[in-house]
């Protein structure tokens, strides 16, 4: 026997059996845990009824991964999904997390778990070869419990071997991760484990969250971003029974155990402001980005964009020579607009401060409130409960941070709820931008250059995946740059930020070089790209839809799109009608393909699919911020429509068969291409071409009636 | 004005001494810890308020109390009955028709009314119903089928 090093040790087990023991994670764990912690106990507990805790810094948003994070533990375990109870988001709890953004759950934290619970398994595995006296290869595991074959009386189980006790690592752990021919619970879909709690009202978001002597917060705020407060009166809400008032330098705050008079007390507080200068509003945000900015940074290239692009306009009109396409795309500031508004409670009790928030970043939260405090990691705990939507948006939890300095100056447990006013003013819109782009096609058909300009939205999902010799993309307003702070509010991450508006314009430029070239679209991305994973899920799309081959305008009323997002291909075929005479589009049917590897649950992965669309629907035709420097005119869900039933298409939805394929990102992907696809399809009708989102009714007709015009002319 | 308020909340006798221009909402929510109803904006537009009130779905973000005296208000904590879930309940797992369950409470009581009133409602019916219920993660087309297949297991589709 060789050496032991430092890091074994020999354990007596119970039944006089000695084992030789490792703190050293196995291969399998060390690949796969990037950064998360080495401890297995940091991921699973198995108490001594064989019931297994799974901890995971994740979230529970919407996305369903209570239920798919599970599957993954339960599979690597080999019990059924009933025998696991998820505790997600607590800090106390819970192995450290970035946090739950980026469609990382499954990508990224996933295999670090699988292989956590595979080594769990290798572990108890090996254990009971030893207590049951015959070899591993003897051993059948059901569900928690290990027989020897054929003798299935002879038998121990999880809860007997782990006693609720920390498991301790065996030297020469083999563990391995079940393949897909083994899966049992992942490529299942079972009930979404939160199910019942949600439709019964049981389930706990932030706002649901009851202390004894619990006070409700209301927060003077200002009537527009960068107003500076010139004399705050709060006699009249001090006059107020029962209401605390908060005067701090950048805090003024009313707090009653009844939140609607804590809601009159504000409206008591007199204040007035000074507001500062607008630069630009939501008309001519696109053209002062494009005016005013001037710092970049090429992200990718290929060939030699500047020969390229020489080349062609010299040889411009000439025939037998490629085509130069120039065109100018642009999307607004978007609200994240998820239906629970920022929501925490905190609370103060023997040197520790507690915090239930609604966030997506329980950590970083953690980290915000130490630095805040100058408190140290054991004095303060971030519990997330449920959270009622995030989608990015959640992701900068000022609130927590409001309630906790609150609940240390009132000394009581205080709420900080927002308003749907405060809801949408704090929200860190998803950037307005604009995309330039020049582009040529050769006569048979081929993208022969791809220059590409984007201001404000980043590079995300602007990968050229079509082969063309000569590439550029060239990005304006990076983040950490001055420029990337000109907007008169907060910004930040919307679901797949920045890439549903580099898809529109990279996908319509598609389109209109195919119909330049008289090709049909889909027969146009084919030929331009040799990438399978992109050709099979346009196909798959094609297919399910039913698409009929024609040069576009043909008339059909149907676009195709594809878009690649974590680490996952999307591509959407849409069908619309379009009113000539209101300009509106009716979508009538969409479908959907994706490849996105091996899928975990197929139920789950069709439903985030169908989300991306229902939600996506909102920045195609409605959703836009509608501002004047720092004042903010749409503050609630008039103004700021979101999608309803009556805009519902049927959603058809394929996941394209990957196996070869690690398990990739799931919950921003199919909102990529949605964009795109419909004004392929609203050019397919009607010959217009839509170069800014929102495509609103009166864009659509303003559209359509300047092509008439010009024609004409 | 402060007086006494009566009324059955989920077949249950409430009296409060309070204002009785408070919002029902918050009634519920804190006097009654009644947190299954949510607040989602207050204004009356997006749906998650919403409970029953004699038969009918209101917003109650937007009802006060003294306009519930005397009547029978229903959450959706009262949905169950003896441990068993509701067929709109059951649908809406079954289908999938939610995620975040944020505005859940709000769709199955606004469905429950409906399924009084509709014992088969046409699809189109259901989204015309449904169509003041907003939803952010777009469980919109499950939430119909959930609707749908419901209302035959509650003897519609016979």
């Amino acid at each position: 026997m060789k050496a032991v090093d430092r890091r074994q040790f020999c354990k007596l087990l119970g039944g006089g059996v000695v084992v030789l023991i490792t703190t050293k994670p196995s291969d399998l764990f060390a690949q796969q845990r990037r950064g998360y912690p080495e401890d297995l106990n940091a991921y699973l507990r198995i108490d001594e009824s064989g019931h297994i805790t799974v901890f995971s810094g994740k979230v529970e948003m919407g996305q369903g991964v209570i239920t798919s994070q599970a599957q993954m533990a339960a599979e690597e375990l080999g019990v059924g999904i009933d025998s696991i109870t998820m505790v997600l988001g607590d800090t106390d709890q819970c192995p450290w997390d970035a946090g739950t953004w980026g469609s990382l759950t499954t990508r990224v934290f996933g295999p670090a778990l699988r292989a956590a619970a595979a080594e769990a398994r290798t572990v108890l595995m090996k254990l009971a070869a030893q207590q049951l006296g015959v070899p591993n290869e003897q051993l059948i595991l059901t569900n928690g419990v290990i027989s020897v074959a054929g003798d299935p009386s002879r038998k121990v189980t999880y809860g007997q071997l782990a006693k609720g006790k920390q498991i301790t690592r065996l030297v020469d752990d083999k563990a391995v991760l079940r393949s897909v021919k083994e899966f049992k619970v992942m490529g299942q879909s079972p009930k979404p484990v939160d199910g019942r709690e949600k439709v019964t009202g049981a389930a706990k978001f932030a706002g649901d969250i009851r202390l004894p002597g619990m006070l409700y917060a209301r927060i003077l705020r200002p009537p527009v971003h960068g107003a500076t407060a010139q004399s705050i009166d709060v006699s009249k809400a001090k006059a107020i029974g029962g209401v605390t008032v908060v005067e701090e330098k950048d805090l003024v705050a009313v707090l009653h155990a009844d939140p609607e008079i804590a809601a009159k007390a504000l409206a008591a507080i007199k204040a007035e402001w000074t507001q500062p200068e607008a630069a630009f509003d939501t008309e001519s945000v696109g053209d002062y980005f494009v005016t005013k900015v001037t710092d970049s940074e090429v992200r990718f290239t290929r060939g030699d964009i500047g020969a390229a692009l020489t080349r062609v306009k010299q040889s411009a009109g000439s025939e037998g020579e490629p085509r130069l396409f120039e065109a100018t795309y642009r999307s607004p500031y978007k609200a994240h607009a998820p239906i629970e508004p920022h929501t925490a409670v905190a609370e103060m009790k023997d040197g520790k401060l507690t915090v239930w928030a609604g966030t997506q970043s329980p950590f970083g939260t953690r980290d915000r409130l130490m630095a805040e405090f100058g408190m140290d990691e054991k004095s303060v705990r971030v519990i997330t409960p449920y959270i009622g939507g995030g989608f990015g948006g959640k992701s900068p939890s000022g609130q927590a941070i409001e309630a906790a300095r609150l609940a240390r100056i009132t000394g009581k447990p205080v709420m900080v709820a927002w308003t749907r006013a405060e809801e949408f003013f704090y929200d860190t819109f998803d950037p307005a931008a604009v995309v330039k782009i020049a582009s040529a096609v050769g006569p048979e058909g081929k993208i022969t250059l791809w220059d590409y300009h984007v201001y404000a939205a980043g590079d995300r999902a602007a990968e050229m995946f079509y082969d063309v010799p000569d590439v550029s993309t060239r990005t304006y307003m990076r983040r950490g740059t001055a420029e990337a702070r000109i907007h008169p509010f907060a910004v930040g991450s919307w679901r797949a930020p920045g890439a549903g508006t580099n898809v529109f314009a990279r996908e319509s430029q598609l389109d209109i070089m195919a119909a330049a070239a008289g090709i049909d679209p889909l027969a146009f991305r084919l030929q331009n790209t040799s990438e399978a994973r992109v050709r099979n899920t346009l196909e798959a799309a094609a297919k399910a839809y039913g698409w009929k081959a024609a040069a576009g305008p043909s008339g059909q009323g149907r676009g195709i799109a594809i878009g690649y997002d974590s680490g996952t291909y999307a591509a959407i075929v849409a069908q619309v009608s379009v009113d000539r005479s209101t300009g509106a589009v009716k979508v009538d049917r969409i479908v959907c393909s994706q490849d996105m590897g091996i899928v975990v649950n197929p139920n789950g992965a069709r439903m985030q699919m169908e989300g991306c669309v229902a939600m996506g629907l909102g920045y195609v035709f409605s959703e836009e911020i509608d501002f004047n420097g720092g004042e903010i005119r749409s503050m609630d869900f008039a103004s700021y429509e979101i999608p309803r039933f009556s805009w519902m298409p049927p959603i058809e939805t394929v996941l394209v068969s990957n196996d070869e394929l690690a398990p990739q990102g799931g919950g921003e992907p199919a909102i990529v291409p949605l964009g795109a696809a419909i004004a392929n399809a609203v050019f397919d009708a009607t010959g217009v071409r839509l170069y800014r989102l929102p495509m609103t009714r009166e864009r659509v007709l303003a559209a359509m009636k300047s092509e008439e015009k010009q024609k004409a002319g | 004005m402060k007086r006494q308020i009566r009324f059955n909340v989920n077949g249950n006798p409430v009296s409060l001494n309070t204002e009785d221009d408070r919002t029902l909402l918050w009634v519920l929510r804190t006097d009654l810890e009644l947190t299954g109803t949510k607040f989602g904006c207050g204004d009356g537009i997006c749906g998650s308020c919403t409970v029953v009130v004699d038969g009918e779905a209101i917003r109650s973000c937007q009802t006060s109390l003294s306009q519930v005296q005397g009547k029978n208000v229903t959450t959706v904590e009262g949905l169950e009955r003896d441990g068993k879930l509701h067929p709109l309940q059951q649908a809406f797992i079954d289908h999938g028709a939610l995620q975040c369950g944020f505005c859940t409470s709000g769709m199955l009581m606004n469905a429950y009314v409906m399924l009084e009133k509709h014992k088969k409602p046409s699809r189109s019916k259901i989204v015309e119903e449904m169509d003041d219920h907003l939803c952010r993660c777009g469980a919109h087309q499950r939430i119909v089928a959930a609707i749908e297949d419901a209302a035959t297991r509650t003897g519609g589709g016979k």
